[in-house]
């Protein structure tokens, strides 16, 4: 088996900037998307995912333009996500230079939303990205329940049902965020990453809490994850993607070097 | 000057593809097109293509592109890239079974849902960057060292009915096609535009090919 296991820097994007503070010394204009998108293709990283984190109707206009400039130089695969709810979003971000959307909120709100997209444009660019708390208490078996608008309202959906239900809606791949971990530098949330991982057939992104190298290799070793994803361990210049390649195939996991 | 036609038959963005060509040859002129005129006075054809086989076929016979593909099929250098790849064979089992260009005598398979030696299980679409072996000396692998990795996205893979057609190969878990020739024919599972270094090399490679294999 020689899949690689896949590094995917994230870059938060409002406005045209990336903002959460990208730092390389060596770039000229460390929020310029473009810039930054390049340096990550130097480094390996394995694909680029842009998340438009204010997706007004203004931003994303603008997003257009990242994605268009971007795919213009960088040649490996581009996911775009936040404000994709039509699939005229989706045609504009595919046409515009994207491989893969990825769709949140829309999905919670209207499920065929996801059906109507993957027959439109195939499975293999519809990404649906679900935001999980663990709504259980240390006595209880674990639950983990599906939150939007940026992790602030509950659904009470649960979050390993929602990804199998979205995957025979016909998801192409489940990037999956844990809010309890998101910013905390405290590695993923192995358990949940590895719910869902086994549940499904398609490729699981892992994503929030990742502060140290070994935590991109736990994600997947112990965690089950096809894929990881990460934004201030990059961004600070902490680590490179290439170091993190390194670490993980010192560990057994096949990675693109 | 090199006049590349991009076949435009509404299955997928284009722009990766044109954009990659562009970079590997500021000389040539490359037309997104659905044009059988434009397409028949081109020197080099590229089929690419993401998507579903039914969608693809019906397209293709609404934009009444079947027989202008299966013409330059025979003359120039012609490039399919995945499902660009997958709708040269005889047959796909995607969507129930669908008719395909039977340009390569063989049928379109899925993966099967398995487990890895790890006993992890092994997720489709394969997606992701697998090592391609190189198992025949085609021009269009020049300057691409052997199991060098490119990006795959996809469901279903090629089961041509001769071996001698495949020029390489990528395991998931078991061996399949990763690219096929014949002639004047190259037809890539994985996708060149979206496989940096590796990928652009080859779509150089074609560029500069004068069909032979």
């Amino acid at each position: 088996m020689s899949l690689a296991k896949r590094i995917i820097p994230c870059l938060d994007v409002d406005d045209g900037r990336v903002v959460k503070g990208v730092q390389f010394v060596d770039i000229r204009d460390a929020g310029d998307p473009i810039e930054v998108a390049k340096r990550y293709d130097l480094q390996g990283a394995d694909e680029i995912t842009f998340l438009d984190i204010t997706a007004t109707h203004h931003d994303r206009d603008t997003m257009l333009h990242v994605v268009e400039a971007v795919a213009s130089q960088v040649f490996i695969p581009l996911t775009v996500g936040g404000g994709i709810r039509t699939v005229d979003d989706i045609r504009r971000m595919l046409n515009a230079g994207a491989d893969k959307v990825g769709i949140n909120s829309a999905a919670v709100k209207n499920p065929e939303f996801v059906k109507e997209a993957a027959e439109k444009f195939g499975s293999q660019c519809i990404v649906v990205a679900i935001d999980a708390k663990k709504v259980s208490t240390d006595e209880e078996l674990d639950k983990w329940e599906i939150f939007t608008h940026g992790g602030r309202q509950p659904t009470g959906i649960d979050a390993i049902e929602w990804a199998k239900k979205m995957v025979t809606y016909g998801a192409g791949e489940i990037l999956l965020t844990s809010m309890d971990k998101d910013g905390t530098k405290s590695g993923f949330d192995l358990e949940l990453t590895k719910a869902v991982s086994d549940a499904v057939d398609v490729p699981v992104i892992a994503s929030g809490g990742v502060g140290k190298l070994q935590d991109l290799t736990d994600g997947i070793k112990l965690g089950h994850a096809d894929a990881v994803l990460a934004a201030s361990i990059f961004h600070f210049g902490e680590h490179t993607v290439g170091e993190a390649k390194q670490q993980m195939a010192s560990q057994g996991i096949e990675v693109r070097l | 000057m090199r006049r590349i036609a991009v076949i435009d038959y509404g299955m997928g963005n284009l722009r990766s593809v044109s954009k990659a060509l562009e970079t590997v040859s500021k000389q040539s002129s490359i037309k997104i097109t659905a044009d059988p005129q434009v397409i028949q006075a081109a020197s080099h054809i590229v089929f690419p293509g993401v998507g579903a086989i039914r969608d693809c076929m019906l397209e293709l016979k609404n934009l009444e592109l079947i027989e202008v593909i299966t013409q330059v099929a025979r003359e120039k250098p012609f490039l399919g890239i995945c499902l660009g790849m997958q709708a040269l064979l005889s047959r796909s089992e995607e969507n129930s079974g669908i008719d395909t260009l039977n340009i390569f005598p063989g049928n379109v398979k899925h993966f099967d849902i398995t487990t890895d030696k790890m006993g992890q299980r092994l997720k489709v679409p394969h997606m992701g960057w697998n090592k391609v072996k190189q198992t025949y000396k085609h021009p269009l692998w020049n300057n691409i060292e052997q199991d060098s990795r490119f990006y795959f996205v996809h469901s279903y893979f090629a089961s041509p009915d001769s071996d001698d057609v495949i020029a390489g190969t990528s395991d998931y878990p078991d061996s399949f096609a990763a690219a096929l020739y014949r002639d004047n024919i190259f037809a890539a599972q994985f996708h060149p535009e979206k496989s940096q270094r590796s990928g652009l090399q080859l779509l150089e490679n074609f560029v500069n090919w004068d069909g032979q294999s």
